[in-house]
């Protein structure tokens, strides 16, 4: 278990205040001047060195992803951060607990990354549905400008630097790093054809780089610590700390940060007081938010929480956000329920997603009562891999995967359901 | 110049080339919906994937430049799977109702499910309806067929420069629409006909009325502007159906006007097709032979100097050679093609000609835009010159009505003064013509078609001069015509020979008894009461304002009723091609003077249209070198004087009524109640 002192994000459960003076007491803003002294290139090494991997679900390296920045910045084309505060995947809730309770170790991963990245300009999109978390996020950057944090030579490090936040307006597609650029140019949120990635033409084709909430939060701790101190934590490739959310069929639903590499029965049992009745009433864990694959009981028993052990699994990390499922659930109805979800918030634009998501949902609608042949299960999963890796963004992957699982691991389950409603079909026509 | 690998296949591709369209240089075709060449590339309707090596997913080909050492497959398991897919996904809502729709048999997605999809569908879900919009009296939708491949809307938006269409709603629930429901106001709007892949968008006027394969196409020449847009006239029976463009990289691209493409339901109506004879004040149908006698009759005893000839905006050069010729054999040096007056030089080509061409455009880095509406009076000009302002680093100034073009423009003033003004330097125009290396000078008909015209052009002239728009390399000064047949009448030399009359002394001469007999060739544009009591002999096809005057009407064929050569206004000889014959007993027209001249003893020497076309080569080369444009000497031009302060006003009044076709079209006067007179008050029993 991750010790209190390794823990980086010391007020996640809002028992300090998240303004300025409670939060320089927890250390941030400590000395930030002196990080921004190491110098870009220095900042960039040691984050490489951490091993931090993106946390808002694919998990790029991050120390990776800000060296494709350009070095020498053309000043007609200014570099961008732009902050990913768009948390909007089911079942996930790490990024929200930062933005209410810590903005300033944000705001200051903010300075620091965007130093590094050479941009004097860095943007938070953020969920339109975070309203309190956007009041205090705002609030938090007006602190600090008055602070002399931000705003010309911000900190002191002399690095000018402005901050902006800029509220979405409720899809789940603006999540994606390209839609939420599109969407921050006053554009329909609608993700881009990569090449060109943002690095070399994002916000209004400028070089961008997008990050998630977390990465940005982690950066300032990693600088005072050293990478060595967060590549410690973990497997190698898969290291540092990570917010994890327990929710669903578990005795204390929480978020809380641990060590990555973590088994999940340990994740679990340790900090969400275990499964609803025990383990043993455990049916199948969805281990990163809605689109990753669901996960059976028995493969939770040995699956470690990170990028690796899960993929391994056929299944992974996402955001860490744990959707707990025990022996009650109608685990047909659930995975239905999440096709609805990407139908939904399928942002029309490419056709395997536009048309497919929808047919994925209208069939897993028939699944749930078992109104289907099952054939139609071999059906069903050839339609989710037309959608896989067909698509513009990762989206049409993320709808196809936990019907993937679904049927990956609980095929009987269908099947069963089908004979069930064939059989009271003849019944009644019998009767 | 990056080289790559498709399909074993070693190529080199300039540099930006996208991998499907090295695929199609190749000779391998990839299937798209959304790809179009001339637009923006949003890469959505996953058509066109193909496998890329190293990439772990098939990568969409129109989207993804060509990149050294890549290796393309176009040929495996994992891409016919991705069509495969794709082409069901996009079927599964499509309502498959070809049977009676009227894309059926030019459908895309009909021809591509033949090639890439399945033989049934999977699919057993109830599918998406979408409610019908109304986009004006032109476009017809049926938006349940829509792909969402979104040409249309970028079309609007980048093409047309009227960004009225988008998408509203997301996932299934996506529909392409206007926002709020309007008529469509672009001029190009029929474009978004020809580039939706499916039948969404259809031809309102055209709605159920032909199939495809019924079809006879004729490839012709469009004549209700100047730009001599190639187009395919598609008829069946006696009858055009439907105008469509034909790709002409240097005139039209392949996009045309609405007027030329919905006016031809103006073909069909007001039609002159027997001739008429005035008796007792009322005309009548008489036989040809009748109305050859009256004219013949009316003939003798007159002078040359007593008869006049008028051609109007839609003749085409054959016929304006035999008329010319007919009124040489009967002494007159009367004639004129210029109905509207302008002050345009017949012997200094570089005068009337937009010499820059079309395509020159795109090289341009400053225009200025003197007395014109290009949007109204060349739509295709007008694409042109948007299509190069879209590539940045362009400056445009006007000098006259202060209209929105679809590009950003700089107004510099109303009238000649400016013009005066901006040659002294005393403009911040001024400048940028100066500095510019491709200036351009657009002088309208607005500018020229008045009385101070001569001056206007001596302005304009030495304008040109003082901002070195003429050069080596490059000549700046354009003049843009409105009517089709102007260039090649003039170059024709359909103009007063020595001691003969214009298109202003005609009129006067009409009004005051020296001119005793009028022959119009299809000019329309001139007022009943401007004859005076002169006889006003009409050929042509419609019963337009000059057929309402007329004392005898010769009944003429229109353009896609006969053979004929238009010279376009930048000089390009080209010819339209007859599609179908000429109502009734209406006739070529150079038939017509033909057989006319015979009946009044002055036999013209020519039996057929090659042996015109022979003489006509002898008279006037350039006509004979079609499509090809020869470039004009600098030389003077206009003449120099007092200018007007009137502000210069576009002849074009309003874009979709210009001449006698348009003028007899339902679809045009739809256009006008719907597009332009939106929100005007009506009466009570309006419609």
């Amino acid at each position: 278990m991750l010790a209190d002192k390794d823990r980086i994000f010391t007020n996640l459960y809002g028992w300090q205040g998240w303004d300025l003076a409670p939060a320089r007491a927890r250390g941030v803003w400590n000395d930030t001047k002196k990080l921004v002294a190491m110098g870009r290139d220095a900042i960039v090494e040691e984050v490489k060195t951490s091993g931090l991997r993106g946390r808002g679900g694919a998990g790029f390296p991050t120390g990776l992803k800000w060296s494709f920045m350009p070095k020498e910045p053309d000043p007609k084309r200014p570099s961008y951060l732009v902050i990913n505060a768009d948390e909007s995947e089911p079942g996930t809730c790490k990024d929200r607990e930062i933005l209410r309770f810590d903005p300033h170790r944000l705001i200051e991963g903010a300075l620091v990354s965007s130093f590094a990245l050479g941009a004097h300009a860095c943007y938070i999109y953020i969920r339109g549905e975070f309203y309190n978390e956007a009041s205090n996020v705002q609030k938090a950057i007006d602190e600090a400008y008055d602070a002399g944090l931000l705003g010309k030579n911000a900190a002191g490090s002399g690095w000018d630097f402005d901050l902006y936040l800029h509220r979405g307006a409720g899809a789940y597609i603006c999540g994606e790093e390209t839609a939420l650029l599109e969407s921050l140019e006053g554009k329909k949120g609608q993700p881009r054809n990569k090449p060109p990635f943002p690095a070399g033409a994002g916000l209004y084709g400028c070089p961008t780089t997008v990050n998630n909430v977390e990465t940005i939060a982690v950066v300032p701790e990693i600088l005072r610590r050293g990478g060595n101190w967060f590549a410690g934590f973990g497997r190698p490739k898969n290291s540092g700390t990570k917010l994890f959310c327990i929710s669903g069929h578990v005795e204390q639903p929480c978020d809380v940060e641990e060590e990555l590499g973590i088994p999940m029965k340990e994740l679990i049992e340790r900090h969400a007081g275990g499964v609803r009745g025990g383990w043993d009433n455990l049916l199948a864990v969805l281990p990163g938010g809605s689109s990753t694959p669901i996960l059976p009981r028995t493969q939770c028993e040995s699956v470690l929480m990170d990028f690796d052990s899960l993929r391994e699994a056929k299944s992974a990390l996402g955001t860490g956000g744990l959707i707990v499922m025990d022996k009650s659930t109608d685990v047909i109805y659930a995975i239905a329920r999440l096709s609805h979800f990407y139908m939904h918030e399928s942002c029309g634009q490419c056709t395997p997603c536009r048309e497919g998501t929808g047919w994925l949902w209208r069939v897993m609608q028939r699944m749930v009562k078992g109104n289907a042949r099952v054939e139609e299960i071999d059906m069903l999963l050839e339609v989710t891999k037309e959608i896989e890796g067909h698509t513009i963004c990762a989206h049409g992957d993320a709808s196809a995967w936990p019907i993937q699982g679904l049927i990956r691991h609980f095929r009987p389950e269908m099947e069963k359901r089908i004979r069930a409603y064939r059989d009271a079909a003849h019944r009644d026509a019998a009767e | 110049m990056p080289k790559l690998t498709i399909d074993g296949i070693e190529i080199e591709v300039a540099p930006g080339t996208s991998v499907l369209q090295a695929c199609e240089q190749l000779g391998i075709e990839i299937p798209r919906f959304c790809f179009h060449e001339r637009l923006s590339v949003p890469a959505n309707c996953r058509m066109c994937l193909v496998e890329m090596e190293r990439s772990p997913k098939p990568i969409a080909s129109c989207a993804m430049p060509c990149g050294d050492g890549m290796v393309i497959r176009t040929d495996t398991e994992v891409v016919h799977k991705a069509r495969k897919g794709v082409m069901e996904f996009l079927l599964i809502n499509h309502p498959l109702d070809c049977p009676i729709c009227d894309q059926g048999g030019e459908c895309d997605l009909q021809d591509q499910a033949m090639a890439f999809g399945f033989d049934r569908s999977r699919y057993a879900e109830n599918k998406r309806a979408v409610k019908e919009k109304n986009l004006g009296p032109l476009i017809k939708t049926f938006m349940t067929r829509c792909i969402h491949c979104t040409r249309c809307i970028r079309f609007a938006d980048e093409i047309a420069g009227t960004p009225e269409l988008g998408a509203t709603g997301r996932s299934e629930q996506m529909e392409v629409g206007t926002y709020i429901e309007k008529a469509i106001t672009s001029e190009l709007s029929g474009n978004l006909i020809d580039i939706c892949p499916v039948g969404a968008l259809t031809s309102k006027p055209y709605q159920f009325n032909a199939r495809p394969w019924e079809l006879r196409k004729t490839e012709t020449i469009d004549v209700l502007d100047a730009v001599g847009s190639n187009i395919r006239v598609d008829a069946r029976g006696g009858e055009v159906m439907r105008v469509l463009p034909r790709l002409h990289e240097d005139v039209n691209e392949e996009w045309i006007s609405d007027r030329t493409r919905f006016a031809c339901d103006g073909l069909r109506r007001q039609r002159l097709d027997r001739p008429y004879v005035r008796c007792d004040g009322k005309l009548r149908p008489a036989s040809w032979d009748e109305a050859f006698a009256a004219i013949a009759e009316r003939l003798e005893g007159l002078d040359g100097s007593q008869i006049a000839a008028l051609a109007g905006d839609l003749c085409d050069a054959e016929s304006m050679l035999a008329l010319k010729e007919l009124m040489a054999a009967l002494g007159s040096a009367n004639l004129d093609c210029r109905q509207d007056g302008a002050a345009l030089d017949p012997a200094a080509r570089a005068g009337y000609l937009f010499n820059t061409t079309i395509a020159g455009i795109e090289q341009a880095d400053a225009i200025l835009i003197v007395g014109a509406n290009p949007r109204w009076e060349a739509t295709m000009v007008n694409a042109r010159i948007r299509k190069r302002w879209l590539m940045g680093g362009l400056s445009v100034g006007v000098i006259g009505p202060n209209v929105d073009l679809g590009y950003r423009t700089d107004h510099l003033g109303a009238g000649p003064q400016t013009l005066q003004e901006l040659a002294a330097g005393d403009h911040a125009f001024a400048k940028t013509l100066a500095k510019a290396e491709r200036p351009m000078l657009i002088v309208g008909m607005g500018a020229l078609a008045r009385p101070d015209g001569a001056a206007v052009l001596a302005a304009a002239r030495s304008a040109a001069e003082t901002f070195g728009l003429v050069k080596e390399d490059w000549n700046g000064f354009n003049v843009l015509h409105t009517a089709a047949a102007r260039v090649g009448g003039l170059e024709l030399g359909f103009v007063p020979g020595e001691g003969g009359r214009g298109t202003a002394g005609i009129l006067d001469g009409a009004r005051n008894g020296e001119v005793k007999l009028v022959w119009l060739l299809g000019a329309d544009e001139i007022g009943a009461d401007r004859f005076g009591d002169a006889f006003v002999v009409y050929q042509g096809h419609h019963g337009d304002r000059g057929a309402h005057r007329a004392d005898v009407i010769l009944p003429g064929a229109a353009y896609t009723e006969k053979n004929g050569t238009y010279v376009n206004t930048e000089g390009r000889p080209q010819r339209g091609k007859q599609a179908v014959f000429p109502p009734g007993e209406a006739r070529e027209d150079w038939k017509i003077l033909r057989a006319f001249s015979d009946r009044v003893g002055r036999t013209l020497p020519y039996d057929s249209l090659e042996q015109l076309r022979g003489h006509m080569a002898q008279v006037a080369p350039r006509l004979a070198r079609i499509d090809e444009i020869e470039p004009a000497e600098w030389q003077a031009f206009g003449k120099a004087g007092k200018m007007d302060a009137a502000p210069f006003a576009s002849p074009v009044e309003v874009f979709y009524m210009t001449d006698p076709i348009s003028r007899a079209s339902a679809t045009m006067a739809k256009c006008i109640s719907q597009i332009v007179g939106e929100g005007e008050k009506r009466t009570g029993t309006d419609g």
